[in-house]
């Protein structure tokens, strides 16, 4: 399914990574790296409660929460040394968390070759946002009953 | 002009006791010119998180794969890369990574293709340095563009291609992949699932050796007379023996390729770089499934 436009968060997000020259767009996914939320009480140490995505390079693992007023809510789980994991899971955390459901669920998935990352990050790797991507979708959907 | 060796007392134990620098060694050397270090890891942004000071970053991925062909680069890509990053042809170059260097070993085996003539690696890389609390530094390193020289790459001493391993089959061989890769159970690797094969098993013939199975717990490798039981011993190789190694993209099997030929100095090694996703996506070549070679 690749219906919808971008959020005017994520929209920002692709800006902000387009218009920077290349290395620096590291530093920015970086940031995203350092800025990922840690894992509320409820979640942490309870890897069971988790899925995980096992497309990404390096474990991930992630929980989706749609509350009562169909709001999304995102939590991930990923080790300081998978700085790249963690910043893909840092954009779609700062573009997506408490957005509509239906908002969440028309995210185009190609959006993740928007950003101006494949060759600097390439596309095998990229791989693993985009699985990120479509498991929070499919939650949403499921969640959502 | 290189640099002197390491002359601490566990690498004088194997073969070539001058592929591998300690901590200590490199930690002295750091603002030596003749000397350049290179982080070469799996995760692409781990360099930019803090790396050894002065070190430059080497992907596997975006700089030392062509981007269109399913090769290494070439020799003047290789000139220009080395160029770009200040190594000259004359330079110590000293390679680290994560993951117990795995992604370390695998630039050292690329740089082998094009005979860089001092290139070693950090025993225990990455994680050791950090261990002992050495220092880091988020500033990349502003060196001076050389002129490294195109070289022509030589595929013929250290790589195997495929139709090479076909008729390689029934001499000795080494599957460095994960139990269950090589079983055929698992069709990639555990979590990595976007590179897989059509067909689950290994080469016929070929003995399972994990590749980890070569680094200690703190990520160097493990001692001379241990890596003999583990490859002479377990695996029945001989120094004489033409050996084959292979994983799924030819990285964890580079690691096993530089225990064999620089730790325990088997001179006729090659790494087939096809691996299982070349192999277990060919039409009509043999595989085994199960845990027997």
């Amino acid at each position: 399914m690749t219906t919808g436009t971008l959020n005017p968060r994520l929209a920002e997000i692709v800006e902000d990574f387009t218009s920077l020259p290349g290395k620096e767009r590291l530093q920015l996914l970086l940031e995203f790296s350092d800025d990922l939320a840690a894992l509320p009480e409820r979640y942490a140490g309870h890897r069971d409660l988790l899925e995980q995505v096992p497309e990404c390079q390096s474990p991930l693992f992630l929980a989706v929460e749609v509350d009562d007023g169909d709001a999304v809510h995102l939590f991930f789980d990923a080790p300081p040394e998978a700085p790249t994991t963690r910043g893909f899971a840092g954009i779609l955390q700062a573009g997506l968390d408490g957005l509509d459901a239906d908002e969440v669920l028309a995210t185009p998935d190609e959006f993740t070759g928007q950003l101006g990352l494949t060759e600097l990050v390439s596309p095998l790797r990229l791989g693993g946002m985009s699985a990120m991507l479509s498991r929070i979708k499919r939650q949403v959907r499921a969640k959502r009953g | 002009m290189a640099l002197p060796n390491d002359a601490a007392a566990k690498f004088q134990e194997y073969a070539h006791p001058e592929m591998l620098v300690s901590t200590e060694w490199l930690a002295a050397r750091l603002d030596d010119p003749g000397l350049v270090v290179a982080e070469s890891d799996e995760d692409v942004l781990l360099y930019e998180t803090g790396h050894i000071p002065g070190a430059v970053k080497l992907d596997w991925h975006t700089e030392l794969n062509d981007p269109d062909t399913r090769d290494y680069i070439d020799g003047a890509r290789f000139a220009r890369l080395m160029s770009e990053k200040g190594i000259s042809r004359d330079t110590t170059l000293v390679l680290y990574g994560d993951r117990n260097n795995w992604w370390a070993a695998y630039a050292l085996w690329v740089a082998t293709l094009f005979g860089h003539p001092d290139v070693r690696l950090l025993d225990g890389g990455r994680a050791k340095w950090i261990a002992e609390d050495r220092p880091l530094s988020t500033e990349e390193p502003e060196r001076p563009h050389t002129d490294y020289p195109v070289v022509e790459r030589d595929d013929s001493a250290v790589r195997a291609f495929r139709r090479e391993v076909e008729e390689h089959l029934g001499q000795p061989m080494i599957d460095v992949r994960s139990p269950g890769e090589y079983s055929g159970e698992l069709l990639h690797m555990p979590d990595y699932p976007q590179e897989g094969a059509l067909r689950g098993g290994h080469i016929p013939g070929a003995k399972n050796v994990p590749w980890a199975r070569a680094a200690a717990e703190d990520g160097t490798f493990r001692g001379r007379k241990e890596l003999e039981g583990i490859y002479a011993g377990e695996a029945g190789l001989a120094p004489e023996d033409d050996i084959v190694v292979y994983c799924r993209i030819g990285e964890r099997s580079s690691h096993t390729w530089f225990v064999l030929q620089h730790l325990l100095g088997f001179p006729h090694v090659r790494n087939y770089d096809g691996s299982w996703t070349e192999w277990g996506n060919s039409v009509r070549v043999p595989i085994k499934r199960g845990t027997t070679p």
